[in-house]
């Protein structure tokens, strides 16, 4: 029998893929917005900024790839799930446009920087509230018939949608703060650690929170969660959670500079993860599978070189400009 | 029903104003990106600081021209599933790949490689950042060729097939990527940028011409070089691009005669030669071009090449299919316009070339001055010429606007419509306040670069090469 790729199932690994790369990557360059009121301004404020400024353009493109991938591979569920959650995306995208040129403008601005740096910290919360609540709204399924968004305006809107958004805020605060105790020294420095473990703290209760209800939400999670053997491989889930975040706590105490990232990703990781399994094989639960949802076969077909061949070299030269600007970062940067 | 009009054209409205707002800033970061790299390969050849230093200056300017690109951008990737749900559906296994293929092949090229090229002379050397430079060039080249091909299939849609769930199948890739309208639109937006980006670069240049003057200074060094390179431009492209906007009229009129039609404000049919009209009022109700003012027979040479070829008007087709003509036809007329001053331009800059006077003739500087702004205004008028003109289809011929929205509620549209328009006024004209700001400062010698300057420590693990080589012959890197 030929190996067949079952293309949809390939292209929703690749779109999930690119969400994480964006949540992971611009989540810590929002995270850092997230927290700018509780660094103070001058140098200690210039140094954070400092240390995204010649890599927030590419970390938001996987936000672009995660969308675009979403209209080439899954055009129902991108027409049907931006339509639905209309009201948060089209927020999230005005707060992007914000905090986007705030990174430009406050240095082009000296006399209104401090009005720019609130730019950067409202756009980055709200920004990040609504694609918490975007996920969580998504959790909770969306009304379909014939092929179109049948439910009313204000869907989106649900106790557990504004739980997955405030989560969210302490999640990217949390990757903010172990970015800049990677990437700082002195004062800085020592202000994310204290930052992170209140943040990890906040993180570990919220991931708990949101895991406790997503198998309320509807029988099917529930039934991938604890059904017989599943529950043998998703128990696993809870656990790593557990070691890495004893891990995380201990990195803090002992001070390290690259561990506490590390665990934060880890936490993300499992978190995606988790959503992964609960949402698996749906794109827009209840009714849309990825299946249903996929582009002709032709389309895909397409794509396929494309994404075999560029996302590597992606990869590659996005490590490069990484690496370029590795180290520490000083508030007189390289801005 | 008629609430669902509404929302319809609430959805075009805001479609329409972000777009042509995001369009302002690839129109001039395409040309400025290639003009980095011409600066900065200048530079690594010659090794003269002039050319350093007007690369450091428009550098600063890139990096806020191109930031609002981007972030202007994104709001267009996530607006066809938002607002045009229905389209995104039918259309997407067509056009969504195309679009794919743009952020994997430039997006990631442009937003990788725009790190280095803004902060990383002093970290990895003249020639890899050379090679940045390049790769952000070419990155918005290559951004231009996917987002044309799959609007230009929009407009002369090819190689596909219908399945029985109404979604566009490609059947031939490369039939829809060079769909029939794809080479046109391609070349015609490209000169576009470049025109726009020398005509604001020649009326910087031409601004502190003019003040170097009156300060009795002396003309400096870098505005006249960039007076000279622009002005050089233009009387290369500005043509060029009257005649590619010639051969794409014409390849319009077989694919689009329609269009044509509202264009030239022709309402009726002309069996022996169609007259050129100039100006005039078209009323779509009426079906008659008021106060038209005419050359008799010429649009049947422009468009036949024979004084008496027949052209049939608007006349022939159902009203329902015809697009706002008075928009149509001003907007083409705008943009011609600006593109006959752009040839004056180009003329009298020539003329001064030849006579010696490039940098001394104050009639020059003020009239480059006046068209700084005229390359954006002809860009915009050129989309609202083929996108308005394509209505009232989204996808030409086959998929209507009006089958095309989501399932939308007027109120909700109306209000993110205005959001948009807040939030756009506010950012961006802040952004444009700050360009102006850096241009209204000439260039100088040891012009600074967006790093404002200030050393760059080497603090990684181990310093980066540039830096090393800075450290060991204490020079300037
Ligand atoms: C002829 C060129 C052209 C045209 C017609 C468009 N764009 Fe554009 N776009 C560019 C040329 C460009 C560019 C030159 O490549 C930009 C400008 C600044 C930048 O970063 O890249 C860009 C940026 C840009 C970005 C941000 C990329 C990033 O994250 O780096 C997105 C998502 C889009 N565009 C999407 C669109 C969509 C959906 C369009 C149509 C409706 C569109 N663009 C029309
Ligand atoms: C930057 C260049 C572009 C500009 C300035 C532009 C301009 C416009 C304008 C003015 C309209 C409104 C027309 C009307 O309502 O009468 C419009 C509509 C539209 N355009 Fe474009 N457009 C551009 C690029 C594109 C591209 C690349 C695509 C597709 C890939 C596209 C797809 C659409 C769609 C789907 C609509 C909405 C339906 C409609 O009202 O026609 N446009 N555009
Ligand atoms: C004076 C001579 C010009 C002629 C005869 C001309 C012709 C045309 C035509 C016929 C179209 C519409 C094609 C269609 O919708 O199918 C068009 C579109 C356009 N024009 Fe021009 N044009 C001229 C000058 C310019 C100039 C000077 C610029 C910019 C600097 C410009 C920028 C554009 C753009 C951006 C579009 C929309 C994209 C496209 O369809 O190519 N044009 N032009």
């Amino acid at each position: 029998m030929p190996f067949t790729l079952d293309l949809p199932v390939f292209f929703a690994f690749i779109i999930a893929f690119a969400i994480y790369a964006y949540v992971v990557m611009d989540g810590f360059d929002l995270g850092i917005g997230i927290l700018f009121p509780m660094i103070p301004a001058g140098r200690e404020r210039d140094s954070a900024m400092n240390s995204i400024a010649p890599v927030w353009d590419g970390n938001e493109t996987w936000l672009v790839l995660g969308g675009g991938g979403l209209l080439a591979a899954f055009p129902l569920a991108y027409g049907v799930i931006f339509s639905a959650l209309y009201a948060p995306i089209i927020t999230m995208l005005l707060a992007l446009v914000f905090r986007g040129v705030a990174f430009e403008f406050r240095w082009r601005d000296p006399a209104h920087r401090a009005y720019w740096d609130v730019a950067f910290n409202l756009g980055s919360v709200v920004a990040t509230l609504a694609q918490g609540i975007t996920l969580g709204a998504l959790l909770q399924g969306i009304a379909v018939q014939d092929r179109g968004y049948a439910g009313g305006w204000f869907d989106w809107l649900t106790p557990f949608s504004l739980l997955v958004g405030v989560s969210l805020v302490f999640g990217y605060g949390l990757l903010g703060a172990t970015w800049l105790i990677m990437k700082s020294e002195g004062s800085l420095q020592e202000r994310c650690y204290r930052l992170a473990f209140r943040l990890g703290i906040a993180v570990i209760l919220a991931m708990a929170a949101v895991s406790a209800w997503t198998p309320f939400l509807r029988d099917a999670y529930w039934l991938r969660w604890f059904a017989w053997p599943q529950v043998l491989f998703t128990a696993q889930v809870p656990l790593l959670v557990v070691i890495a975040s004893a891990t995380f706590f201990v990195s803090l105490r002992r001070q390290h500079h690259y561990t506490p990232f590390l665990m934060t990703l880890a936490l993300f990781t499992l978190g995606l993860a988790g959503l992964g399994i609960s949402l698996y094989p749906y794109v827009v639960p209840p009714v849309i599978s990825i299946w249903d949802a996929a582009a002709p076969h032709v389309s895909l077909m397409f794509m396929l070189p494309g994404v075999l061949v560029m996302v590597p070299i992606i990869l590659a030269y996005t490590a490069y400009s990484y690496w370029v600007f590795r180290g520490k970062t000083g508030h007189e940067g390289y801005h | 029903m008629f609430e669902a009009f509404d929302a319809i054209v609430l959805a075009r409205a805001q479609f329409a104003f972000t777009v042509s707002f995001h369009f302002i800033f690839p129109s001039f970061s395409i040309g400025l990106a290639s003009y980095l790299a011409v600066l900065e390969g200048l530079w690594l050849w010659t090794g003269r600081q002039i050319y350093l230093d007007l690369f450091k200056y428009w550098l600063k300017i890139f990096a806020l021209a191109f930031g609002m690109g981007v972030v202007s951008g994104i709001v267009m990737a996530y607006q066809f599933g938002t607002n045009w749900a229905a389209f995104s559906d039918k259309a997407g296994p067509v056009i969504g790949p195309l679009m794919a293929y743009e952020v994997l092949t430039a997006f990631f090229l442009e937003a990788g490689f725009l790190g280095v090229m803004l902060f990383g002379m002093n970290r990895v050397g003249r020639t890899l950042h050379f090679v940045a430079t390049l790769a952000v060039a070419v990155g918005t080249f290559i951004s231009a060729f996917w987002i044309l091909s799959a609007n230009s299939w929009m407009q002369t849609p090819a190689g596909f097939a219908m399945n029985a769930g109404g979604q566009f199948v490609p059947v031939d890739w490369l039939a829809v990527i060079f769909n029939p309208s794809f080479p046109y639109r391609l070349v015609h937006t490209v000169f576009g940028a470049y025109l726009t980006t020398a005509l604001v670069v020649g009326a910087v240049g031409a601004w502190h011409l003019l003040r170097a003057k009156s300060d009795k200074g002396g003309a400096n060094d870098g505005a006249r070089v960039m007076f000279s390179m622009a002005m050089g431009m233009i009387t290369v492209v500005a043509p060029l691009q009257i005649f590619a906007g010639d051969q794409h009229g014409l390849n319009t009129l077989e694919h689009q005669p329609v269009k044509v039609m509202a264009m030239e404000g022709h309402f009726h049919s002309y069996p022996d030669g169609a007259p050129l009209i100039l100006f005039g009022w078209p009323d779509a109700a009426a079906a008659k071009t008021l106060y038209a003012v005419e050359i008799p027979k010429a649009s049947s040479l422009i468009l036949k090449h024979s004084l008496d070829a027949p052209l049939k008007g608007l006349d022939s087709v159902d009203r329902k299919e015809w697009p706002p003509v008075a928009i149509v036809f001003w907007a083409f007329r705008i943009m011609v316009g600006m593109g006959m001053l752009m040839l004056a331009l180009a003329a009298f800059s020539l003329l001064a070339r030849v006579k010696h006077r490039l940098y001394d003739w104050p009639l020059l500087h003020r009239f480059a001055l006046a068209m700084g702004p005229a390359g954006f205004v002809a860009v915009i008028a050129g989309w609202v010429t083929t996108e308005v003109g394509r209505q009232p289809y989204t996808v030409h011929g086959l998929l209507r606007t009006a089958d095309s929205a989501s399932r939308l509620d007027a109120p909700a549209v109306a209000a993110s419509l205005l959001a948009f328009i807040v939030v756009y006024f506010i950012v961006f004209g802040a952004g444009v306040f700050y360009i102006l700001k850096l241009m209204s400062h000439p260039p100088h010698r040891g012009e600074l670069g967006p790093n404002r300057g200030e050393p760059v420590r080497a603090a990684g693990i181990t310093p980066s090469p540039a830096v090393a080589e800075k450290i060991a012959t204490g020079g300037e890197a």
